[in-house]
């Protein structure tokens, strides 16, 4: 087995495991590159289905190409879609940077999907290489009632056991992308041939390294237009993924702030 | 905000590199001997810092009016800032040459045992950070204990802060010596000592020139020279099943190989009831044909016939099974800030397996001071021991050993909190002297019956909520007491008041709960008592175990009565509150109810008055007892 094979095999074993014990349970379909590679996992692990609804968390500020793209691969992969929206800026936490403030609409927007579909599940692909209050994250992470990630108390989590939802209103966020690398990611989708957003590939010497809402998030200058040469490009950069994504930036804990809130 | 990425080509060596798989490393050691600091260097020296990385290193430390703090890097939460200590664990990706690493960072402060676990459990090796001033303290004895529990057996031991010794040959010389001694005691032999300063980079990447006297490998030598490859493909083949999915009429038992190899054709034996079947077909989806698969590998299975194993059987090829016993010696790391004591009971995750466990006897518990074997009546918070545990069916597992997934115990308490990890050892022998002996009566079985006139029976009725089984039983009672038999009800709401008030309604608790009742009843029948049991005891597992803890007087009787009919009759309301979504895993609406197949008395009762049943149930009781 080779490095990709060994990340497939225990992103499909988590995957696995959330169907068993969470119910009902749903997977967020962001239409970024890692998401879309998650649904593919779930088609691994289930033998070509996803047998549980995808959630797409919709600002109504993604890019015209994403939508697009939603909606060919949800008829192509037969998948059950849930929408959420989220609620207007104006109502999130005033004391937040501009640029978090309106990532927090997210938040928010998920919040009340969880709540609607009284989901005890939640799969998200969030990398541990990607931030620093990520890298603190467990595969199987408890959420309370009110949605808030409890960083300073969080369970053990060892020899692939992993927690389960104790408490009325809890829910669990599975993170089976966990311990994959950007290279990783791309490495995949080159080797199964998973189709992107062409956002991921440079037009007039720009392309998007991580997609968010088209208002605070910004391409970066690169000359790479196929998933080769995005590779290239990638084994030699020491810049971060997220540079891109200006709620990261703003202060020194915007992110955190927005991680402990129930942020992504 | 923008930025140019370099397309620059890598030479084939590096590409090859960022194609391996990490070897994960974890770094242990007492507070403030300096982890986080060893790593923060260690990244910096070997140039694997991405470049933002650094600028906020340098910006935190100045806003803080500090030098270059390495350790900032590592905390880059803010409230481990603020507070100095880093509170949880994390991974960090790490090249050194043409080999990948991650790093796992364990903090050192005490009450954070947990965290520690959680990112050391799967290292290949560990490096511990030993003060060279300070020497070896109270966590850098409990993390070695805990290295050794994990199965991690390859260690490095950095003797950091040497320039406070003067890099002096024997002064190190005699710390290397005295924390030997000690790890010795725990069975660990480190594989090598580096005198370093991890602050000043001294042996780290580059070798110090203050310490002419040591020839020996720097870090990151060392760290090159870690064994990697797993040998879990060559030992006999272990499956246990994950779930079974049937998708166009096909059946799949999917689960994750933790040993060896399974080709097409192979018969395989399921779990401990002993069945087998072939190997039809090894599926994958969207990859290569291939008739095989090996250790590591996510697949499902075709069999042949379609049997249906459950979650948590073993699959493995005849004639090479695991052990099988009810009664395991296990090591113990405790993880509850309450002591554990005797008898408490746990749920024993073992893989995707789960058994009902309780502890028979606390055989020794560590102590910490001089690694000593002590006899106690506790364990206390974060502490080491030998336990006995017995389950209420025989366990199949295989012996702990490092470098597998084998008799990797995790105990789980009433609210699936995990409360401590159990490596299990073995089978425990009976005679050992510490198993529970209840002392027996002078008056026995049979002299009871003659006593009474009819023999001892638990008549166990199941069936829906509302389907009449208090009710039937509460007739049969007053029915059978009336001719002289000393019948007595044991049931359900009655148990919940009291003995088990503690419980709730997971599958884990009704499962304890059903216990419960069948060891009460099974005393009551040693007291001479005719029981019948009036519990909805819905899973079929549930109702075997209580036929095994109850033996040969024991009868199953179904109380069949239509989810319809017991809807409509609501006495208590609880359906119309389950279908509003206000009781959650409620039989026969959120929660399976599985009926019995071979009960010994099957009444329909939907169609007969109460009273008919119970007629029904005492002209069965009448002809057991």
């Amino acid at each position: 087995m080779d490095h990709l094979d060994q990340l497939e095999a225990q992103s499909v074993f988590i995957l696995r495991e959330a169907y068993r014990k969470l119910k009902p349970l749903a997977m967020l379909w962001s239409l970024g590159k890692d998401s879309n590679v998650m649904v593919w996992l779930a088609r691994k692990a289930f033998m070509g289905r996803v047998p549980f609804p995808v959630m797409h968390v919709d600002t109504e500020k993604k890019f015209p190409e994403m939508y697009a793209f939603r909606d060919e691969y949800t008829k192509k992969w037969n998948l059950d879609l849930l929408l959420g929206y989220c609620p207007p800026v104006e109502e999130m936490d005033p004391t937040l940077p501009p640029a978090a403030r309106s990532a927090a609409r997210k938040t928010a927007g998920l919040a009340s999907m969880i709540e609607t579909h009284k989901l005890q599940g939640v799969i998200a692909g969030i990398r541990r290489d990607e931030q620093g209050t990520r890298a603190k994250e467990r595969v199987f992470s408890p959420r309370g009632a009110s949605h808030k990630w409890d960083i300073r108390n969080q369970p053990p989590e060892f020899w692939d056991q992993y927690a389960t939802p104790h408490e009325e209103g809890m829910h669990i966020r599975v993170h089976p992308l966990l311990s994959w690398r950007e290279i990783d990611i791309w490495r995949y989708i080159e080797r199964e041939n998973i189709p992107l957003v062409d956002l991921y590939f440079a037009k007039n010497g720009k392309r998007y390294r991580s997609l968010g809402d088209s208002d605070i998030t910004s391409p970066v200058e690169s000359n790479a237009s196929t998933v080769a040469e995005v590779i290239a490009e990638l084994e030699t950069t020491k810049t971060s993924e997220r540079a891109g994504r200006a709620m990261d930036h703003e202060s020194e804990d915007a992110f955190e702030r927005l991680r402990v809130a129930g942020y992504l | 905000m923008s930025d140019t990425l370099s397309a620059a080509r890598l030479d084939p060596a590096d590409r090859e590199a960022l194609l391996d798989t990490a070897t994960p490393i974890v770094i242990v050691g007492h507070v403030d001997h300096g982890k986080s600091t060893l790593i923060g260097r260690l990244l910096y020296d070997t140039d694997n810092l991405q470049d933002g990385k650094v600028q906020q290193i340098i910006e935190s430390s100045k806003k803080r009016g500090l030098a270059v703090e390495w350790s900032f890097l590592l905390d880059s939460l803010q409230i481990e800032r603020d507070q100095g200590v880093t509170v949880d664990s994390t991974r960090i990706p790490f090249r050194l040459g043409n080999r990948q690493f991650v790093i796992v960072d364990a903090p050192g402060h005490r009450q954070f045992l947990r965290n520690m676990i959680t990112g050391a459990a799967d290292a290949e090796a560990a490096v511990l950070v030993v003060d060279a001033n300070e020497g070896a303290q109270e966590q850098t004895r409990r993390h070695a204990m805990l290295l050794r529990l994990i199965g991690i057996r390859h260690i490095i031991v950095l003797l950091n802060k040497a320039d406070l010794l003067g890099f002096d040959e024997q002064k190190i010389r005699a710390v290397e010596k005295s924390v030997t001694e000690l790890l010795a005691q725990l069975d660990l032999t480190p594989s090598l000592f580096v005198p370093a300063s991890a602050r000043d980079g001294d042996n780290i990447a580059s070798h110090s020139e203050r310490s002419p006297w040591y020839t020996g490998p720097i870090l990151t030598e060392a760290l090159a020279a870690v064994p990697s490859g797993n040998t879990r493909a060559a030992l006999p083949f272990r499956m246990p099943v994950q779930d079974v999915y049937r998708y166009d009429d096909v059946r799949y038992v999917a689960g994750r190989i933790e040993r060896g190899v399974i080709r097409e054709g192979d018969t395989v034996e399921i779990g401990t009831q002993g069945s087998k079947a072939r190997v039809a077909k090894v599926a994958r989806w969207h990859a290569p044909e291939r008739n095989e698969a090996e250790a590591g590998e996510s697949i499902a299975l075709v069999l042949e016939p379609d049997v249906i194993p459950a979650r948590g059987d073993m699959l493995f090829l005849p004639h090479q099974a695991p052990e099988k016993t009810a009664r395991i010696r296990a090591h113990l790391f405790w993880l509850r800030q309450e002591p554990l004591r005797v008898g408490e009971s746990f749920r024993l995750r073992l893989s995707t397996a789960e058994h009902q466990v309780t502890v028979a006897s606390i055989d020794s518990v560590l102590r910490l001071d001089d690694l000593t074997e002590q006899q106690a009546e506790e364990v206390g918070p974060e502490g080491f021991a030998h336990v006995t545990l017995v389950a209420g069916e025989a366990i199949q597992f295989d012996p702990f050993s490092p470098g597998t997934s084998d008799g990797r115990g995790v105990l789980v308490d009433r609210n699936q909190r995990i409360v401590g990890g159990a490596p299990l050892l073995g089978p425990a022998d009976l005679k050992d002297g510490h198993a529970i002996h209840p002392s027996a009566g002078e008056v026995d079985g049979a002299q009871r019956a003659r006593s009474k006139g009819h023999k001892a029976r638990v008549v166990w009725l199941t069936g829906l909520s509302g389907a009449g089984k208090s009710t039937i039983a509460r007739l049969a009672e007053k029915k059978l007491f009336a001719r002289g038999t000393d019948a007595f009800v044991l049931d359900g709401d009655t148990l919940r008041m009291g003995l088990c008030s503690d419980l709730g309604f997971t599958e884990a608790d009704r499962h304890e709960n059903v216990r419960r009742a069948a060891e009460v009843a099974k005393i009551l029948t040693q007291a001479g008592q005719v029981v019948i049991v009036a519990l909805i005891s819905p899973l079929v597992a549930d109702r075997a175990l209580a036929r095994k803890i109850i033996g040969d007087a024991f009868d199953e009787v179904f109380v069949d009565t239509s989810l319809a009919t017991c809807e409509q009759r609501d006495s208590k309301g609880l359906y119309k509150a389950a279908r509003d979504g206000k009781i959650e895993n409620f039989t026969g609406i959120s929660a399976p109810y599985e009926a019995p197949t071979k009960a010994d008395l099957h009444i329909r009762a939907d169609g007969a008055s109460a009273e008919e049943n119970a007629d029904a149930l005492v002209t069965h009781i009448l002809n057991v007892i």
